[in-house]
């Protein structure tokens, strides 16, 4: 199979997916409940208004005109109306979404970063008290979850010692730069503001952290493991037997081979991330989308609800996607497929 | 003297109580062979022992539900409160064990239901590859395996009431589709296998080539993945208690008991941290536990020449 | 005779497994001269592999043990060299071609970068390792083992090539720059029977154009009368007999050599071949005295006992065995 009717073949299954999804989030968000009217106005509303709502979300109608309706919405951009915050669901999400993307890439970044360096540094040293270091920090950082995590980093950075900010994104007082991504640190060296840059940067670290280590040590162990595998290989065994040095056998000949189970895995641990930032952008008062979200969830909130597990199921296909691209640029077996 | 060029002389078929026997001292090698198997070993039977007697062993098991004592409330850790007391005035200590109850229940539950149900999937899917039922359950599979598991499980649970039940039931949901997808990838290869075909070709009944042929050969994977995943499905209990939509006050949870705390931080730390250490000593044994049981049904690695 | 370019000397290889050390090679004593032809021939398992895996010091790190012997490549030796010395050996004295092609190369670098590679840390002068000196070195290569259109081959992945043509490519890697010494380790075995003959005709040619010392690992005694000067026959970690090969088939000696010998059919006929009943001991606990003992039909009490060693008969002939 060629790249391209590969990749084709993905974007597919990405479309039906996401159709799939929003059948998913439709049941959970207009059937399980029951009355999504009453649901949304609450047990003392009167009953005018329930039934003038419930007219005015379709609800009246057979469920599969139910659904009609409302993915027209969504395809349309019309995403309802969040019964918290009054406004359009998808006014909220454009403006939480960007720090919530801001967080996760940063904590990608790390991910990604010391993944491969811990999972190569093990590997190299294995058995050695570095690879022992590595595996009890595995232990505990895939144990701790992170929110525990969160809780932690606040407790520490945010009363006993506060070296690096620990809430929220912005010291109070640091005006934020003009919006032109919604990153902040982006935004900030577009306009070059350094000093809000830094401020930015800084209170990025906890949460990206907290949200990042569990990742960073299951990647790491994958890495370890494969290359550990691979350098059983008899490829290996050949190449140190040509004379190539240790460096390159390392940093080349294995670790592309090795990257490949981990990348793929990666996909779902950005996924585990975006999940994660749910309660950590709860507890580091970070104001994004999962927060948006979570407050949604705990108020029955069903259009900022099912909107916001759109948006989520949309990056999520999207970074498969990515992930795929990746793997079959390393992987020549994928890309090319048969014989010459 | 050339005893053995009789045939018979090697053909010394060892008793099957003596083939258990060599099985579980070469499993229990491998497992033991990594001490950090062990001390998980160790840590989940303690933790077990200790919810199953919590009752008996608690200091206060009273301090477990509705309980009020203004008196003692918000004690720092003592030799009478080693983790320190609530603000109701409740042994921290004692919850925490009761605690681990709920979790336990959990974990024991969702998987007990999951697996089945995804097992089951994977292996009608992975038999009847290519055909109309395998088209239907591996797409559904791809759908649930395309949001991040803790969002549904969240999405689930808020819309439904909040409770242990409730919990469990978002969880198992969203749990399944992974076995599938295990399964899914070696029932397709085995079905191919010429044991599979024989039995087809004595015209065995598709129950017996599920259950019976392609069944037992998957095991070990799924074992591996059910001991590795009760410390995950621990955590993703923690983190819905720890928002509230798990097991509800007064009645302990780990997640609920963290969430709790942080609103009392800094001066009540202990309301904190102790509940948070106990989530990762739970989830670190069970994790350190998987990983001797993948460490013991692994194939290979020491067969070389 | 002048000095050999490698010499064995009672080697043992130990490997560690769950049930304590598995006791593969048993004191191997081997020698090659320059440019001569040896082969190395044993069943499955016997340790042929594990003993010229050492010589390059490419066995599984942690697990395989050397509790005993020497391999003096020149005299100097392998096992107590530093890097930089193993990385002379390495690069400019011996190289090794595997069993099975299509592990030996990384499937996801394409020929060219491996080769390049290789090329690229022989060291070589400043003068020499310019890229157009490396990929003109390679295509040399790849012309010498018969493979046509180098150029695009150097742009293919493994898999994109057949096993035959894959076994060429290692071939051209350890003879790309120049070396004394060249093991293969059974070339042929995972190949077609008729692409298997010509890639032994390709390295019988090879060897003796570039004037190389070759040990042939091989554990079919066809294949090593064909290539080879001298066999060394090996049995579970022992070598048991050592003739040069027309007296090795003229006159064998070792009851496991006849037994190889009487279990490859024969086209005149005659029926199923006669073979040697049972299989390569544990080596967990390998019998004592004789390692061939259990599977020998002329064992007497003294081969339980006690371990027979290599006895020189006469005109480099050598056999270790008791009834001889």
């Amino acid at each position: 199979m060629k790249l391209h009717s590969y990749l084709l073949r993905r974007l597919l299954l990405s479309i039906f997916v996401l159709v799939g999804l929003s059948i998913v989030i439709f049941i959970i968000a207009r059937v399980v409940p029951g009355d999504p009217a009453r649901m949304a106005l609450g047990p003392r509303a009167p009953q005018f208004a329930v039934d003038a709502l419930r007219e005015e979300m379709h609800l009246d109608k057979p469920l599969v005109a139910q659904y009609y309706y409302w993915i027209k919405g969504v395809a349309t951009g019309d995403l309802g109306r969040s019964l918290v915050t009054k406004r359009g669901v998808l006014e909220d999400i454009m403006e939480f979404l960007p720090a919530t993307m801001e967080l996760v890439m940063v904590s990608a970044i790390f991910v990604i970063v010391f993944s491969i360096l811990f999972g190569a540094l093990a590997a190299r040293y294995k058995d050695k008290w570095v690879d022992s270091v590595i595996r009890i920090m595995a232990y505990t950082g895939v144990a701790v979850p992170s929110f525990v995590l969160a809780v932690l980093f606040v407790l520490i950075f945010g009363y006993l010692w506060p070296v690096i900010p620990a809430l929220g994104r912005l010291s109070a007082g640091v005006q934020p730069p003009v919006s032109i991504t919604g990153l902040l640190t982006i935004d900030s060296l577009l306009t070059g503001d350094f000093p809000v840059f830094w401020d930015a940067l800084k209170h990025l670290f906890l949460p990206a952290l907290a949200l990042a280590i569990g990742p960073i040590f299951q990647e790491a162990r994958i890495i370890r493991s494969a290359m550990t595998d691979n350098m059983g290989k008899d490829y290996v065994a050949a190449a140190v037997g040509y004379g190539i040095p240790n460096h390159i056998i390392m940093g080349k000949y294995l670790l592309k081979p090795s990257l490949i189970p981990a990348v793929s895995v990666m996909g779902l641990d950005i996924a585990s991330l975006m999940g994660n930032a749910f309660l950590v952008e709860v507890i580091f008062n970070w104001p994004g989308i999962s927060r948006y979200g979570m407050e949604a969830m705990l108020r029955k909130d069903l259009n900022a609800i099912s909107a916001v597990i759109i948006v989520f199921g949309l990056i999520f296909v999207l970074v498969n996607i990515l992930v795929d691209l990746i793997v079959a640029y390393l992987d020549p077996r994928i890309r090319l497929g048969g014989k010459l | 003297m050339n005893a053995n060029l009789q045939p018979a002389s090697d053909i010394n078929v060892p008793s099957f109580a003596a083939r258990f026997k060599e099985g579980f001292r070469k499993k229990w090698y491998k497992f033991s062979r990594n001490k950090l198997s062990v001390a998980g070993l160790v840590i989940v039977l303690a933790i077990v022992m200790a919810a199953v007697l919590a009752p008996y062993i608690t200091p206060y098991p009273e301090h477990a539900g509705k309980f009020v004592d203004y008196g003692n409330a918000s004690l720092a850790p003592s030799a009478t409160h080693p983790f320190g007391t609530d603000i109701f005035g409740r042994d921290i200590l004692s919850r925490i064990i009761f605690a681990f109850r709920g979790a336990l229940l959990m974990a024991v539950l969702v998987l007990a239901i999951a697996v089945p149900v995804g097992v089951f999937l994977g292996l009608l899917a992975g038999y009847y590859k290519g055909s109309l039922l395998d088209t239907i359950i591996m797409r559904v599979t791809d759908i649930f395996l395309s949001v991040p598991p803790l969002l549904l499980a969240l999405a689930i649970a808020a819309v439904l009431e909040p409770n242990l039940t409730n919990a469990m039931i978002a969880i198992t949901i969203m749990w399944w589709p992974w076995y599938t997808r295990l399964v899914y990838g070696m029932a397709t290869s085995l079905r191919n296998e010429y044991f599979v075909t024989a039995a087809e070709l004595i015209g065995a009944s598709k129950f017996h080539i599920l259950f019976r042929e392609i069944l037992p050969n998957c095991l070990s994977p799924i074992f591996t993945k059910m001991a590795l995943d009760v410390g995950w499905v621990i955590l993703i209990g923690a983190a819905l208690s720890f928002v509230g939509l798990g097991e509800q006050p007064p009645t302990p949870a780990l997640g609920q008991m963290v969430s709790d705390g942080t609103r009392y931080m800094p001066d009540l730390w202990w309301m904190t941290v102790f509940p948070s250490l106990a989530i990762a000593v739970m989830i670190l044994g069970f994790n350190l536990l998987g990983d001797g049981v993948r460490d013991m049904l692994a194939k290979g690695e020491h067969d070389h020449e | 005779m002048s000095n050999p370019v490698l010499e064995i000397k009672n080697l043992h290889v130990w490997y560690r497994t769950y049930g304590g050390y598995s006791r593969v090679l048993d004191g191997v004593n081997l020698h090659v001269y320059k440019g001569e032809k040896v082969g190395l021939v044993g069943e499955a398992g016997c340790g042929k592999t594990t003993t010229m895996r050492s010589v390059l010091r490419i066995l599984p790190e942690g697990q395989a043990h050397i509790p005993e012997g020497q391999i003096l490549y020149h005299g100097n030796d392998i096992l107590k060299m530093k890097p930089r010395e193993l990385q002379q050996v390495r690069t400019r004295g011996i190289s090794m071609i595997f069993q099975e092609p299509a592990a030996a190369l990384n499937p996801v670098f394409t020929v060219g970068t491996q080769m390049f590679d290789v090329i690229k840390y022989s060291g070589l002068s400043k003068e020499e390792s310019r890229k157009d000196n490396i990929k003109r070195l390679a295509i040399q290569a790849i012309k010498e083992v018969y493979i046509p259109d180098p150029e695009r081959i150097l742009n293919c992945y493994p898999n994109q090539l057949s096993g035959g043509m894959k076994q060429r490519i290692c071939i051209a890697m350890a003879i790309v720059t120049a070396r004394e010494l060249l093991i293969a380790d059974e070339p042929g075995t995972s190949l077609d029977v008729t692409i298997q003959d010509q890639v032994h005709r390709l390295l019988r040619g090879l060897v003796e154009k570039k004037e190389m010392s070759l040990i042939m690992i091989t554990h079919s005694l066809g294949v090593a009368r064909e290539l080879t000067d001298r066999i060394y026959v090996m049995y579970a970690g022992n070598i048991v007999e050592v003739a040069r090969t027309s007296d090795l088939f003229a006159n064998p000696l070792h009851p496991y050599t006849l037994g190889l010998l009487s279990s490859v059919p024969k086209l005149t006929g005659g029926g199923v071949a006669e073979g040697i009943y049972g299989r390569i001991p544990d080596y967990l606990r390998p019998p004592g005295g004789c390692r061939f003992h259990p599977r020998c039909p002329r064992a007497v009490q003294r081969c339980r006992e006690e371990k027979p060693l290599l006895r020189d008969l006469g005109d480099g002939h050598q056999v270790a065995c008791f009834q001889v």
